[in-house]
Protein backbone atom coordinates (compact mmCIF):
# COMPACT_ATOMS: atom_id res chain seq x y z
CA UNK A 1 0.00 0.00 0.00
CA UNK A 2 2.54 2.58 1.06
CA UNK A 3 5.86 3.60 -0.27
CA UNK A 4 8.08 2.70 2.64
CA UNK A 5 10.53 5.43 1.62
CA UNK A 6 8.43 8.21 3.10
CA UNK A 7 9.31 8.40 6.77
CA UNK A 8 8.21 11.38 8.80
CA UNK A 9 9.56 12.11 12.24
CA UNK A 10 7.51 13.54 15.10
CA UNK A 11 9.59 16.72 14.86
CA UNK A 12 8.71 17.12 11.17
CA UNK A 13 5.01 16.72 11.95
CA UNK A 14 5.30 19.45 14.58
CA UNK A 15 7.13 21.65 12.09
CA UNK A 16 4.34 21.23 9.54
CA UNK A 17 1.65 21.94 12.12
CA UNK A 18 3.41 25.19 13.03
CA UNK A 19 3.86 26.14 9.40
CA UNK A 20 0.19 25.55 8.54
CA UNK A 21 -0.88 27.51 11.58
CA UNK A 22 1.33 30.49 10.75
CA UNK A 23 0.68 30.54 7.00
CA UNK A 24 -2.96 29.51 6.81
CA UNK A 25 -4.44 29.96 10.27
CA UNK A 26 -5.52 26.34 10.71
CA UNK A 27 -4.48 24.73 13.98
CA UNK A 28 -3.93 20.98 13.76
CA UNK A 29 -1.99 20.69 17.01
CA UNK A 30 -4.88 18.93 18.77
CA UNK A 31 -5.31 16.31 16.05
CA UNK A 32 -4.30 12.71 16.77
CA UNK A 33 -0.76 12.27 15.60
CA UNK A 34 -1.03 8.74 14.21
CA UNK A 35 -3.75 9.61 11.70
CA UNK A 36 -2.27 13.02 10.89
CA UNK A 37 1.02 11.35 10.10
CA UNK A 38 -0.71 8.77 7.92
CA UNK A 39 -2.56 11.48 5.98
CA UNK A 40 0.55 13.61 5.45
CA UNK A 41 2.54 10.56 4.33
CA UNK A 42 -0.28 9.78 1.92
CA UNK A 43 -0.28 13.20 0.29
CA UNK A 44 3.51 13.07 -0.05
CA UNK A 45 3.21 9.74 -1.83
CA UNK A 46 0.33 10.80 -4.07
CA UNK A 47 2.06 13.99 -5.13
CA UNK A 48 5.55 12.52 -5.02
CA UNK A 49 6.79 15.22 -2.71
CA UNK A 50 9.76 15.23 -0.39
CA UNK A 51 9.34 16.89 2.99
CA UNK A 52 11.06 19.97 1.63
CA UNK A 53 8.78 20.07 -1.46
CA UNK A 54 5.77 19.77 0.77
CA UNK A 55 6.82 22.74 2.89
CA UNK A 56 7.63 24.72 -0.22
CA UNK A 57 4.20 24.07 -1.72
CA UNK A 58 2.46 24.92 1.55
CA UNK A 59 4.23 28.26 1.75
CA UNK A 60 4.02 29.29 -1.90
CA UNK A 61 0.91 27.77 -3.35
CA UNK A 62 -2.50 28.68 -1.95
CA UNK A 63 -4.33 26.22 -4.21
CA UNK A 64 -2.14 23.44 -2.93
CA UNK A 65 -3.18 24.25 0.61
CA UNK A 66 -6.84 23.58 -0.28
CA UNK A 67 -5.85 20.20 -1.66
CA UNK A 68 -3.71 19.51 1.38
CA UNK A 69 -6.60 20.40 3.67
CA UNK A 70 -8.93 18.11 1.77
CA UNK A 71 -6.46 15.26 1.88
CA UNK A 72 -5.50 15.43 5.53
CA UNK A 73 -9.02 15.88 6.81
CA UNK A 74 -10.75 12.58 6.13
CA UNK A 75 -13.81 13.03 3.94
CA UNK A 76 -15.04 9.48 3.71
CA UNK A 77 -18.73 9.43 4.60
CA UNK A 78 -21.91 7.52 3.80
CA UNK A 79 -25.64 8.03 3.88
CA UNK A 80 -27.19 6.16 6.80
CA UNK A 81 -23.82 5.06 8.08
CA UNK A 82 -24.31 2.82 11.14
CA UNK A 83 -27.97 2.13 10.40
CA UNK A 84 -28.67 1.23 14.03
CA UNK A 85 -27.85 4.83 14.92
CA UNK A 86 -30.73 6.05 12.75
CA UNK A 87 -32.97 3.43 14.30
CA UNK A 88 -32.10 4.80 17.73
CA UNK A 89 -32.59 8.37 16.58
CA UNK A 90 -35.97 7.52 15.12
CA UNK A 91 -37.31 5.88 18.24
CA UNK A 92 -35.62 7.95 20.95
CA UNK A 93 -35.05 11.44 19.59
CA UNK A 94 -37.62 12.09 16.85
CA UNK A 95 -40.58 11.96 19.31
CA UNK A 96 -38.83 14.69 21.30
CA UNK A 97 -38.13 16.82 18.22
CA UNK A 98 -41.74 16.53 17.12
CA UNK A 99 -42.84 18.38 20.27
CA UNK A 100 -41.09 21.51 19.03
CA UNK A 101 -42.73 24.12 16.86
CA UNK A 102 -39.48 24.20 14.95
CA UNK A 103 -36.23 22.31 15.54
CA UNK A 104 -32.69 23.02 14.50
CA UNK A 105 -30.13 20.32 13.83
CA UNK A 106 -26.38 20.75 13.42
CA UNK A 107 -24.26 18.15 11.63
CA UNK A 108 -20.71 19.16 12.55
CA UNK A 109 -17.93 17.95 10.26
CA UNK A 110 -20.46 17.11 7.55
CA UNK A 111 -17.94 16.65 4.73
CA UNK A 112 -19.74 16.03 1.40
CA UNK A 113 -23.17 16.15 3.03
CA UNK A 114 -24.35 12.55 3.05
CA UNK A 115 -25.16 12.65 6.72
CA UNK A 116 -27.06 15.92 6.43
CA UNK A 117 -29.27 14.41 3.73
CA UNK A 118 -29.73 11.21 5.73
CA UNK A 119 -30.98 13.39 8.57
CA UNK A 120 -33.22 15.31 6.15
CA UNK A 121 -34.70 12.03 4.89
CA UNK A 122 -35.28 10.85 8.43
CA UNK A 123 -37.12 14.10 9.24
CA UNK A 124 -39.12 13.94 6.04
CA UNK A 125 -40.24 10.40 6.70
CA UNK A 126 -41.25 11.44 10.23
CA UNK A 127 -43.36 14.22 8.69
CA UNK A 128 -41.15 16.92 10.23
CA UNK A 129 -39.70 18.43 7.06
CA UNK A 130 -41.49 21.72 7.47
CA UNK A 131 -40.69 21.93 11.13
CA UNK A 132 -36.97 21.39 10.98
CA UNK A 133 -33.80 22.91 9.61
CA UNK A 134 -30.43 21.21 9.25
CA UNK A 135 -27.07 22.99 9.28
CA UNK A 136 -24.08 21.17 7.85
CA UNK A 137 -20.64 22.58 8.64
CA UNK A 138 -17.09 21.65 7.78
CA UNK A 139 -13.70 23.40 7.75
CA UNK A 140 -13.28 22.62 4.09
CA UNK A 141 -14.95 24.81 1.45
CA UNK A 142 -14.40 22.28 -1.32
CA UNK A 143 -16.36 19.45 0.31
CA UNK A 144 -19.15 21.89 1.17
CA UNK A 145 -19.51 22.71 -2.50
CA UNK A 146 -20.13 19.03 -3.18
CA UNK A 147 -22.51 18.86 -0.26
CA UNK A 148 -24.59 21.71 -1.69
CA UNK A 149 -24.77 20.00 -5.06
CA UNK A 150 -26.13 16.85 -3.44
CA UNK A 151 -25.20 14.62 -6.35
CA UNK A 152 -23.75 11.22 -5.54
CA UNK A 153 -22.50 8.41 -7.72
CA UNK A 154 -24.91 5.58 -8.32
CA UNK A 155 -22.36 3.09 -7.07
CA UNK A 156 -22.32 4.78 -3.69
CA UNK A 157 -26.10 5.03 -3.64
CA UNK A 158 -26.31 1.25 -3.86
CA UNK A 159 -24.33 0.90 -0.67
CA UNK A 160 -26.41 3.67 0.95
CA UNK A 161 -29.56 1.78 0.01
CA UNK A 162 -28.17 -1.24 1.80
CA UNK A 163 -27.53 0.87 4.90
CA UNK A 164 -31.06 2.26 4.64
CA UNK A 165 -32.52 -1.24 4.69
CA UNK A 166 -31.00 -1.82 8.12
CA UNK A 167 -32.42 1.41 9.60
CA UNK A 168 -35.90 -0.03 9.91
CA UNK A 169 -37.36 3.06 8.20
CA UNK A 170 -40.54 2.30 6.34
CA UNK A 171 -40.02 4.31 3.17
CA UNK A 172 -37.60 3.81 0.35
CA UNK A 173 -34.35 5.68 -0.12
CA UNK A 174 -35.08 6.08 -3.83
CA UNK A 175 -38.07 8.31 -2.98
CA UNK A 176 -35.61 11.03 -2.13
CA UNK A 177 -33.51 11.49 -5.23
CA UNK A 178 -33.61 11.50 -9.01
CA UNK A 179 -31.38 9.23 -11.04
CA UNK A 180 -29.44 10.92 -13.83
CA UNK A 181 -27.34 8.48 -15.83
CA UNK A 182 -24.77 7.20 -13.35
CA UNK A 183 -25.54 9.67 -10.60
CA UNK A 184 -28.31 10.36 -8.12
CA UNK A 185 -29.41 13.88 -7.32
CA UNK A 186 -31.00 14.67 -3.96
CA UNK A 187 -34.50 16.16 -4.31
CA UNK A 188 -34.74 19.91 -3.98
CA UNK A 189 -37.37 19.50 -1.33
CA UNK A 190 -34.74 17.98 0.95
CA UNK A 191 -32.21 20.66 0.14
CA UNK A 192 -34.62 23.47 1.03
CA UNK A 193 -34.29 22.72 4.72
CA UNK A 194 -30.52 22.59 4.74
CA UNK A 195 -27.72 25.12 4.90
CA UNK A 196 -24.05 24.33 4.43
CA UNK A 197 -21.41 26.67 5.76
CA UNK A 198 -17.79 26.80 6.85
CA UNK A 199 -17.17 26.30 10.56
CA UNK A 200 -13.93 25.29 12.22
CA UNK A 201 -14.58 23.31 15.40
CA UNK A 202 -11.11 24.16 16.67
CA UNK A 203 -11.35 27.93 16.40
CA UNK A 204 -14.95 29.04 15.73
CA UNK A 205 -17.67 29.58 18.29
CA UNK A 206 -21.39 29.16 18.82
CA UNK A 207 -23.61 30.26 15.94
CA UNK A 208 -27.07 29.09 16.94
CA UNK A 209 -29.06 27.07 19.46
CA UNK A 210 -29.86 23.49 18.53
CA UNK A 211 -32.16 20.69 19.60
CA UNK A 212 -29.82 18.12 18.12
CA UNK A 213 -26.12 18.08 17.28
CA UNK A 214 -24.56 15.19 15.42
CA UNK A 215 -20.79 14.95 15.21
CA UNK A 216 -19.94 11.42 14.22
CA UNK A 217 -16.53 10.03 13.32
CA UNK A 218 -14.94 13.43 13.86
CA UNK A 219 -13.74 13.09 17.46
CA UNK A 220 -11.55 10.16 16.45
CA UNK A 221 -9.23 12.70 14.78
CA UNK A 222 -8.88 14.82 17.93
CA UNK A 223 -6.84 14.33 21.05
CA UNK A 224 -8.74 14.24 24.33
CA UNK A 225 -8.03 17.87 25.22
CA UNK A 226 -9.40 19.19 21.95
CA UNK A 227 -12.42 16.89 22.29
CA UNK A 228 -13.14 18.57 25.60
CA UNK A 229 -12.90 22.03 24.06
CA UNK A 230 -15.43 21.01 21.40
CA UNK A 231 -17.72 19.34 23.93
CA UNK A 232 -17.89 22.71 25.68
CA UNK A 233 -18.90 24.33 22.38
CA UNK A 234 -21.58 21.69 21.80
CA UNK A 235 -22.87 21.93 25.34
CA UNK A 236 -23.32 25.69 24.99
CA UNK A 237 -24.91 25.28 21.54
CA UNK A 238 -27.59 22.87 22.76
CA UNK A 239 -30.93 23.91 24.21
CA UNK A 240 -31.73 22.43 27.63
CA UNK A 241 -32.38 18.69 27.16
CA UNK A 242 -31.01 18.85 23.63
CA UNK A 243 -29.32 15.79 22.15
CA UNK A 244 -25.73 15.14 21.18
CA UNK A 245 -24.78 12.23 18.92
CA UNK A 246 -21.23 10.95 18.66
CA UNK A 247 -20.03 8.04 16.53
CA UNK A 248 -20.58 4.49 17.70
CA UNK A 249 -16.93 4.12 18.74
CA UNK A 250 -16.64 7.58 20.29
CA UNK A 251 -17.58 8.26 23.89
CA UNK A 252 -17.45 11.24 26.22
CA UNK A 253 -14.32 10.56 28.29
CA UNK A 254 -14.07 13.77 30.27
CA UNK A 255 -15.45 13.57 33.84
CA UNK A 256 -16.62 17.17 33.62
CA UNK A 257 -18.83 16.43 30.64
CA UNK A 258 -19.95 13.01 31.81
CA UNK A 259 -21.87 14.92 34.49
CA UNK A 260 -23.34 17.35 31.99
CA UNK A 261 -24.75 14.75 29.65
CA UNK A 262 -27.02 11.80 30.27
CA UNK A 263 -26.43 8.67 28.18
CA UNK A 264 -29.59 7.95 26.21
CA UNK A 265 -28.26 5.19 23.98
CA UNK A 266 -24.96 3.67 25.15
CA UNK A 267 -24.42 1.66 22.00
CA UNK A 268 -24.89 4.51 19.56
CA UNK A 269 -23.49 7.16 21.91
CA UNK A 270 -26.53 9.40 21.94
CA UNK A 271 -26.43 11.85 24.85
CA UNK A 272 -28.82 14.39 26.30
CA UNK A 273 -27.78 17.69 27.85
CA UNK A 274 -28.67 17.94 31.52
CA UNK A 275 -28.29 20.89 33.89
CA UNK A 276 -27.92 24.30 32.31
CA UNK B 1 7.92 -29.73 15.60
CA UNK B 2 9.33 -27.69 18.48
CA UNK B 3 9.61 -23.99 17.70
CA UNK B 4 12.96 -22.43 16.93
CA UNK B 5 14.71 -21.41 20.15
CA UNK B 6 15.32 -17.86 19.04
CA UNK B 7 11.68 -17.50 18.01
CA UNK B 8 10.56 -18.86 21.36
CA UNK B 9 12.71 -16.31 23.17
CA UNK B 10 11.27 -13.49 21.15
CA UNK B 11 7.70 -14.68 21.58
CA UNK B 12 8.22 -14.71 25.33
CA UNK B 13 9.68 -11.23 25.48
CA UNK B 14 7.16 -9.60 23.10
CA UNK B 15 4.69 -7.14 24.60
CA UNK B 16 2.24 -7.18 21.71
CA UNK B 17 0.85 -9.99 19.62
CA UNK B 18 -0.67 -8.84 16.33
CA UNK B 19 -2.90 -11.21 14.38
CA UNK B 20 -4.12 -10.43 10.88
CA UNK B 21 -6.53 -12.56 8.90
CA UNK B 22 -9.06 -12.43 6.13
CA UNK B 23 -11.02 -15.07 4.22
CA UNK B 24 -10.39 -18.50 5.68
CA UNK B 25 -8.77 -17.24 8.89
CA UNK B 26 -11.70 -17.42 11.26
CA UNK B 27 -11.18 -21.02 12.38
CA UNK B 28 -7.51 -20.62 13.19
CA UNK B 29 -8.10 -17.29 14.97
CA UNK B 30 -10.81 -18.96 16.99
CA UNK B 31 -8.34 -21.68 18.02
CA UNK B 32 -5.70 -19.10 18.91
CA UNK B 33 -8.10 -17.07 21.02
CA UNK B 34 -9.05 -20.27 22.81
CA UNK B 35 -5.52 -21.35 23.62
CA UNK B 36 -4.03 -18.04 24.77
CA UNK B 37 -3.30 -18.12 28.50
CA UNK B 38 -5.08 -15.57 30.71
CA UNK B 39 -1.75 -14.55 32.26
CA UNK B 40 -0.03 -14.13 28.89
CA UNK B 41 1.24 -10.71 29.96
CA UNK B 42 0.80 -9.34 26.42
CA UNK B 43 -1.64 -7.17 24.55
CA UNK B 44 -3.29 -9.08 21.71
CA UNK B 45 -4.72 -7.22 18.71
CA UNK B 46 -6.79 -8.98 16.07
CA UNK B 47 -7.53 -7.40 12.71
CA UNK B 48 -9.94 -9.53 10.69
CA UNK B 49 -11.72 -8.42 7.52
CA UNK B 50 -15.49 -8.42 7.61
CA UNK B 51 -18.49 -6.66 6.17
CA UNK B 52 -19.73 -3.41 7.66
CA UNK B 53 -23.43 -4.11 8.15
CA UNK B 54 -22.99 -7.77 8.81
CA UNK B 55 -23.46 -7.86 12.55
CA UNK B 56 -21.07 -10.67 13.01
CA UNK B 57 -21.03 -12.78 16.08
CA UNK B 58 -17.26 -12.91 15.90
CA UNK B 59 -16.64 -10.85 19.04
CA UNK B 60 -19.23 -12.80 20.98
CA UNK B 61 -17.89 -16.17 19.87
CA UNK B 62 -14.34 -15.14 20.63
CA UNK B 63 -15.25 -13.73 24.04
CA UNK B 64 -17.19 -16.81 25.05
CA UNK B 65 -14.27 -19.05 24.19
CA UNK B 66 -11.38 -17.01 25.49
CA UNK B 67 -9.81 -17.08 28.92
CA UNK B 68 -8.52 -13.58 28.32
CA UNK B 69 -10.47 -10.35 28.52
CA UNK B 70 -11.94 -9.50 25.12
CA UNK B 71 -12.75 -6.00 23.86
CA UNK B 72 -13.88 -4.41 20.64
CA UNK B 73 -11.63 -1.36 20.20
CA UNK B 74 -13.15 2.04 20.94
CA UNK B 75 -11.45 5.31 20.05
CA UNK B 76 -8.74 6.39 22.57
CA UNK B 77 -8.94 3.10 24.48
CA UNK B 78 -5.72 2.28 26.33
CA UNK B 79 -3.80 -0.85 25.31
CA UNK B 80 -3.85 -3.11 28.36
CA UNK B 81 -2.01 -6.37 28.91
CA UNK B 82 -3.85 -9.68 29.16
CA UNK B 83 -6.55 -8.34 26.88
CA UNK B 84 -7.52 -9.32 23.36
CA UNK B 85 -8.61 -6.36 21.25
CA UNK B 86 -10.53 -6.77 18.05
CA UNK B 87 -10.54 -4.05 15.40
CA UNK B 88 -14.09 -2.78 14.72
CA UNK B 89 -15.66 -3.19 11.29
CA UNK B 90 -15.68 -0.13 8.99
CA UNK B 91 -12.80 1.63 10.80
CA UNK B 92 -9.05 1.43 10.53
CA UNK B 93 -7.23 0.98 13.82
CA UNK B 94 -4.08 2.98 14.48
CA UNK B 95 -1.89 3.00 17.57
CA UNK B 96 -0.71 6.24 19.16
CA UNK B 97 2.67 6.75 20.77
CA UNK B 98 1.10 7.01 24.21
CA UNK B 99 -0.22 3.46 23.93
CA UNK B 100 -3.78 4.30 22.97
CA UNK B 101 -5.87 3.29 19.98
CA UNK B 102 -6.98 5.87 17.43
CA UNK B 103 -9.68 4.95 14.93
CA UNK B 104 -9.90 6.26 11.38
CA UNK B 105 -12.68 6.11 8.80
CA UNK B 106 -10.61 6.96 5.72
CA UNK B 107 -10.79 5.02 2.46
CA UNK B 108 -10.37 1.22 2.47
CA UNK B 109 -6.94 -0.28 1.79
CA UNK B 110 -7.00 -3.34 -0.48
CA UNK B 111 -10.80 -2.96 -0.39
CA UNK B 112 -10.63 -3.57 3.33
CA UNK B 113 -11.62 -1.54 6.36
CA UNK B 114 -10.23 -2.52 8.84
CA UNK B 115 -6.99 -2.90 6.97
CA UNK B 116 -4.24 -5.09 8.42
CA UNK B 117 -1.56 -2.95 6.73
CA UNK B 118 -2.72 0.16 8.56
CA UNK B 119 -2.61 -1.41 12.01
CA UNK B 120 0.64 -3.28 11.42
CA UNK B 121 2.38 -0.17 10.09
CA UNK B 122 1.32 1.94 13.00
CA UNK B 123 2.30 -0.78 15.51
CA UNK B 124 5.70 -1.00 13.81
CA UNK B 125 6.34 2.67 14.46
CA UNK B 126 5.36 2.59 18.08
CA UNK B 127 6.37 -0.86 19.33
CA UNK B 128 9.18 -1.94 16.98
CA UNK B 129 10.96 -5.07 18.30
CA UNK B 130 8.43 -5.39 21.10
CA UNK B 131 5.83 -6.87 18.66
CA UNK B 132 5.29 -10.28 17.23
CA UNK B 133 2.93 -10.47 14.27
CA UNK B 134 1.26 -13.35 12.46
CA UNK B 135 -0.38 -13.03 9.06
CA UNK B 136 -2.93 -15.74 8.29
CA UNK B 137 -5.12 -16.91 5.44
CA UNK B 138 -6.66 -14.34 3.11
CA UNK B 139 -7.65 -13.73 -0.49
CA UNK B 140 -5.93 -10.38 -1.03
CA UNK B 141 -2.62 -8.69 -0.33
CA UNK B 142 -3.55 -6.67 2.71
CA UNK B 143 -1.06 -7.13 5.54
CA UNK B 144 2.01 -7.92 3.46
CA UNK B 145 3.38 -4.34 3.40
CA UNK B 146 2.52 -3.88 7.04
CA UNK B 147 4.33 -7.07 7.95
CA UNK B 148 7.36 -5.87 6.01
CA UNK B 149 7.36 -2.60 7.94
CA UNK B 150 7.20 -4.56 11.16
CA UNK B 151 10.09 -6.74 10.12
CA UNK B 152 12.15 -3.71 9.10
CA UNK B 153 11.53 -2.10 12.45
CA UNK B 154 12.77 -5.15 14.34
CA UNK B 155 9.53 -6.95 15.10
CA UNK B 156 9.21 -10.74 14.82
CA UNK B 157 7.14 -11.58 11.77
CA UNK B 158 5.41 -14.84 10.88
CA UNK B 159 3.32 -15.92 7.91
CA UNK B 160 1.06 -18.94 8.01
CA UNK B 161 2.45 -21.62 5.68
CA UNK B 162 0.49 -21.25 2.43
CA UNK B 163 0.03 -25.03 2.35
CA UNK B 164 -2.11 -24.75 5.48
CA UNK B 165 -3.94 -21.55 4.57
CA UNK B 166 -7.44 -21.88 3.17
CA UNK B 167 -6.71 -18.82 1.01
CA UNK B 168 -3.06 -18.57 0.14
CA UNK B 169 -2.81 -15.10 -1.39
CA UNK B 170 -2.27 -13.11 1.79
CA UNK B 171 0.55 -15.12 3.38
CA UNK B 172 2.10 -15.70 -0.06
CA UNK B 173 2.18 -11.96 -0.79
CA UNK B 174 4.01 -11.39 2.48
CA UNK B 175 6.48 -14.19 1.82
CA UNK B 176 7.16 -12.90 -1.72
CA UNK B 177 8.25 -9.48 -0.52
CA UNK B 178 10.39 -10.90 2.25
CA UNK B 179 8.11 -9.71 5.04
CA UNK B 180 7.95 -13.03 6.88
CA UNK B 181 10.93 -13.93 8.99
CA UNK B 182 9.28 -17.24 9.84
CA UNK B 183 6.86 -19.35 7.82
CA UNK B 184 5.04 -21.66 10.18
CA UNK B 185 2.53 -24.46 9.82
CA UNK B 186 -0.70 -24.03 11.73
CA UNK B 187 0.24 -26.55 14.41
CA UNK B 188 3.59 -24.80 14.89
CA UNK B 189 1.75 -21.53 15.44
CA UNK B 190 -0.45 -23.20 18.05
CA UNK B 191 2.57 -24.73 19.79
CA UNK B 192 4.41 -21.42 19.87
CA UNK B 193 1.46 -19.45 21.22
CA UNK B 194 0.69 -21.98 23.91
CA UNK B 195 4.29 -22.08 25.16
Amino acid sequence: MTDTNVILTAAQITELIDLVKRMHGFDFSGYTKASLKRRITRIMQLKKLSFYDLKHALVNNQDFFQEFLEEITVNVTEMFRDPSFYKGLNSQVIPYLSTYQHSKIWVAGCSTGEEVYSMAILMREAGLSNKSFIYGTDINTEVLREARRGIYSLRNIKSYAENYQFTGLKGSISDHFTILYDAASIHNELKQNTLFSVHNLVSDGIFNEFQLISCRNVFIYFETELQEHILELFYKSLCPLGYLCLGSKETIRSDTFKKKFKVINPKENIYQKIGS
Amino acid sequence: MAPDKNLLERWKSAEILLLGGSAGSFKILFQIVKLLAPDLNKTVIIVIHRKKNFFSEIEKLFAENSRMLMREIGDKDILNKNTIYIAPANYHTLIEKEGTFALDVSEPVWFSKPSIDVTFESAAEVYKERCIAILLSGANQDGAEGLLKLRNSGATTIAQHPEDAEMTEMPTAAINIGAAEYILHTDEIFTLLST
